[in-house]
């Protein structure tokens, strides 16, 4: 089972880039010309995001080379152990409901310390890859339309942040453990 | 977000006092900012390869097809919007441009919606029972395809970084359920 849906990962993509085109050839769209402008925003992004990147992989750089992170574990692992969490995606769980891009950052951090194919760097991707930044999204689309009571919205996306991290631990352990 | 930086880096220098390594901190501190830039260049071929291919599905109709299938479903999590046609289509772009990757175009969607839906709404102040499900689902980020994750995993050269797609999507999926779940049954908590 695990192994089917790992061969069905590899195929997602092609998959959905033949039917891009497929359709794109049955409804005569200009598709090199739409690639073309699309693929502008890939620059825009990468550049926009540098700010956030530099401020958050620094402060998890240095939180792990003063050794505070071994504190931290320390104190944490019982629970870590039990539930088989690499000590490195702490920081990540608290940051990825306040901000997507320092999430990106502590991932790219979690792969310089443990390793680009180790587990704790596949744990990290799956939880920034599973979630968008709660406080963020709050703050747009309420703010752009001038709502001041939020009422439950945040509470329930938090828990199901909450729940989406328990759910990310789980099947990261059945994946790739 | 402001609390957590700066609590990290005084951390980090308490820690290195005692720990007695500020020579390994300050040098970690030099060329990990070096390395972040480093990353955020990386990602760019990846990303504008992606952005490209979405944009095709974008100009040939493709999302729009999706966004009509997705909208009768809709009706069901979203009762209130019977009545507007408006704020149930923008809805269904936003969920549809933001499975396929594509954030930027999602964001306006989103934005439209909730001013069709403030136009309904009895006190401006205050968010509606479809505004708050509206905005739970969005924090739950569904997505096909994690492409900023791809791209940083596989500029970091992993073996195969397409094999974080279906762990993610299931656990996409599980967050974005257990959201409409709350927010459902918080709804009459929260008068």
């Amino acid at each position: 089972m695990i192994k089917f849906l790992n061969t069905l990962s590899i195929f997602i993509l092609p998959f959905i880039i033949v039917v891009i085109l497929c359709f794109a050839l049955y409804k005569k769209t200009p598709a090199y010309e739409c690639f073309v402008e699309g693929a502008k925003d890939g620059f825009n992004i990468a550049v926009r995001i540098i700010p956030y990147l530099v401020a958050i992989i620094v402060c998890a750089a240095m939180f792990r080379a003063s050794g505070a992170i071994d504190i931290l574990s320390g104190i944490l692992k019982p629970v870590l152990n039990y539930f088989k969490i690499p000590a490195e995606t702490t920081i990540l769980m608290v940051t990825r409901s306040l901000s997507g891009s320092a999430s990106l950052g502590v991932l790219s951090d979690i792969i310089s310390a443990t390793g680009v194919n180790s587990y704790a760097t596949k744990l990290a991707a799956v939880i920034t890859g599973s979630s968008e930044t709660t406080f963020y999204v709050a703050s747009v689309y309420f703010g752009a339309v001038g709502i001041k009571k939020f009422r439950h919205a945040l509470l329930a996306g938090i828990l199901a942040d909450i729940v989406g991290i328990i759910a990310a631990i789980w099947i990261c352990s059945i994946f790739f453990l | 977000m402001n609390y957590i930086f700066i609590f990290l880096i005084l951390i980090s220098f308490i820690c290195a006092i005692l720990n007695n390594r500020m020579d390994i901190v300050v040098n970690e501190m030099l060329r990990s900012s070096q390395r972040a830039v480093e990353i955020a260049f990386g990602l760019i071929g990846i990303m504008a390869f992606w952005l490209g291919i979405v944009n095709i599905a974008k100009k040939s109709g493709l999302v729009d097809i999706f966004s009509k299938l997705i909208k009768k479903p809709l009706l069901l999590i979203f009762p209130d919007l019977k009545k507007n046609n408006d704020a149930l289509s923008n809805i269904a772009l936003n969920i549809t441009a933001n499975a396929m990757g594509l954030a930027n175009a999602a964001t306006p969607f989103g934005i439209k919606a909730m001013e069709d839906m403030q136009k309904e709404n009895q006190n401006k102040q205050k968010a509606t029972n479809s505004m708050c499900t509206f905005l739970a689902i969005n924090t739950a980020g569904f997505q096909i395809v994690p492409a900023v994750v791809i791209a940083i995993l596989s500029a970091a050269k992993m073996d195969n970084p397409s094999q974080i797609i279906i762990p993610t999507l299931i656990v996409t999926t599980i967050a974005f359920v257990s959201a409409l779940f709350f927010v459902k049954a918080l709804e009459r908590f929260y008068k």
